[in-house]
């Protein structure tokens, strides 16, 4: 990374409690441009929270989120906008089950941000060629594998032309075998300097994507550092044992 | 059997199907818009309308048609409105149907699930957008098995009208085997009748239920 590296999305503070119970804790996090920030940690410990803050999902107790400036605040009629700027992709795919995949691709393009439908078509299925599903453009969700399914999902949110990817677990509930052609499509995406926050149980994968490490537990930011650093030389006794749990040799 | 009979009552019957159905299916797109309004007025919580959409439908909904089409067409008169009986039919048949529908649409609406409105606003859809291209056509979908249902529902409680002398079959039936006491015939009739108004509906039903069923598959 250089050293005139742009911020792009700034967390200060942040702290978020679902029913008086604190989910997270003083969370600072800066992100910049064209850097993939991978988050692990044990289930329940906030990343997933913390992802959906992000984009304005749920509402913060305090502390601040701005992306390029501008307040990341669902509260405020701008989140509209904001969320048109950050992509996201969850566990779930959560296309449409009404729509076609090149509907699902071009309905937010259109009807969000207004743009002409021609070119959206077209732009889509220059994605969906990229992705190896452009035959594919006239079926249904539930005629697709849950891989085609993730990988339409991530081209849904590439074309709205975010500046800044949030994926949530998407491979989570895939078969391994429908693992590595959704993390394939991530990779290349790293490759071309997208700016992404990633929260991952993949952790061969967290290692060959991302620029940082981050890991979570207990609502808190644990330890942060390069993938080498983070996975060779742990500093903190928590991070080693939650290492350890991904480890099946000896 | 006698054919005879049934060649000659025919016509009669005829008569009758038209009006049941005539005034069956005014009931019905009543029953639609009351219901559709009713449940968007649930879904969206507005205020004060919608204790009274509870209201109401809890009403209607625990009330025999029977009974609710003797309160408005002896009712109405002592409050100085004079309508027909056909009128006072098709609207006892709409806000019965009302009620029914809008209990239908309204948890169509509400099964749309939670991670399809997250995966909707973080595409940047506002309120409105995310209500019209992502919930309404999935919530119809979850609803018109059970929209289909009460339209079957409703065009057999018709058969109720005869008690405010309305000539629809059942009343056409009645009086027939009061006067000529060929009860196997005009039953046949009355039976062959009501099929004949009900199994295109039931066909349609299914075939509209298998074009909208995307609702239940997996997103």
């Amino acid at each position: 990374m250089s050293d005139n590296a742009k911020e792009i999305l700034k967390i200060e503070h942040l702290f978020k409690d679902y029913d008086n119970t604190p989910v997270l804790e003083d969370i600072d996090l800066t992100v910049n441009k064209g850097e993939v920030v991978v988050i692990v940690g044990p289930s329940g410990c906030g990343k997933s929270t913390f992802l959906r803050c992000l984009n304005g999902l749920e509402s913060i107790r305090e502390g601040r989120i701005t992306l390029d400036g501008e307040p990341v605040d669902p509260n405020n009629r701008s989140i509209y906008k904001i969320r048109e700027r950050i992509g996201m992709v969850f566990q779930s795919y959560d296309l449409f089950p009404h729509k076609t995949i090149l509907q699902n691709i071009t309905l937010s393009p259109v009807k969000v941000q207004k743009r002409d439908k021609k070119e959206t078509e077209k732009e889509a299925l220059e994605l969906l060629e990229r992705i190896g599903l452009s035959s594919h453009k006239d079926k249904y969700p539930r005629q697709l594998s849950g891989g085609q399914k993730q990988r339409v999902a991530i081209v849904r949110a590439l074309i709205m032309h975010p500046e800044v990817l949030l994926l949530d677990e998407i491979t989570a509930s895939l078969d391994p075998e429908m693992v590595r052609e959704v993390l394939d499509v991530v990779l290349s995406l790293a490759r071309e300097g997208r700016t992404m926050v990633i929260v991952t149980h993949e952790m061969g994968f967290a290692r060959a994507v991302a620029d940082r490490m981050i890991f979570m537990d207990g609502g808190h930011i644990v330890e942060e550092g390069s993938p080498d650093e983070f996975f060779d030389r742990p500093k903190s006794e928590r991070l080693r044992s939650f290492l350890k749990t991904f480890d099946y040799e000896g | 059997m006698e054919f005879d009979a049934i060649r000659e009552y025919l016509p009669l019957y005829a008569e009758a199907f038209k009006l049941t159905v005539t005034i069956g299916w005014i009931g019905i797109a009543l029953s639609l818009v009351i219901g559709i309004a009713g449940a968007f007025i649930m879904y969206f919580r507005i205020p004060v309308l919608c204790q009274i959409t509870k209201a109401y439908v809890e009403l209607f909904r625990n009330t025999p048609l029977l009974v609710q089409l003797f309160f408005i067409y002896f009712g109405l008169p002592k409050l100085g409105l004079s309508i027909s009986s056909g009128t006072c039919g098709a609207i006892g048949l709409g806000l019965l149907g009302g009620s029914y529908m809008a209990e239908s649409i309204r948890s169509g609406l509400f099964a749309v699930s939670e991670s399809q409105k997250t995966g909707a606003a973080s595409l940047g859809f506002r309120r409105g957008g995310m209500f019209f291209y992502v919930i309404l056509p999935q919530a119809v979908s979850i609803s018109v098995p059970s929209v289909i249902a009460n339209v079957i529902f409703l065009l057999k409680e018709t058969s109720v009208f005869s008690a405010i002398s309305l000539m629809d079959l059942m009343f056409t039936a009645k009086d027939l085997i009061g006067l000529y006491y060929k009860t196997t015939e005009c039953l046949t009739l009355l039976v062959a009748f009501y099929i004949l108004m009900l199994l295109p509906v039931s066909i349609l039903g299914s075939i509209v239920e298998k074009k909208v069923r995307f609702g239940m598959y997996g997103s």
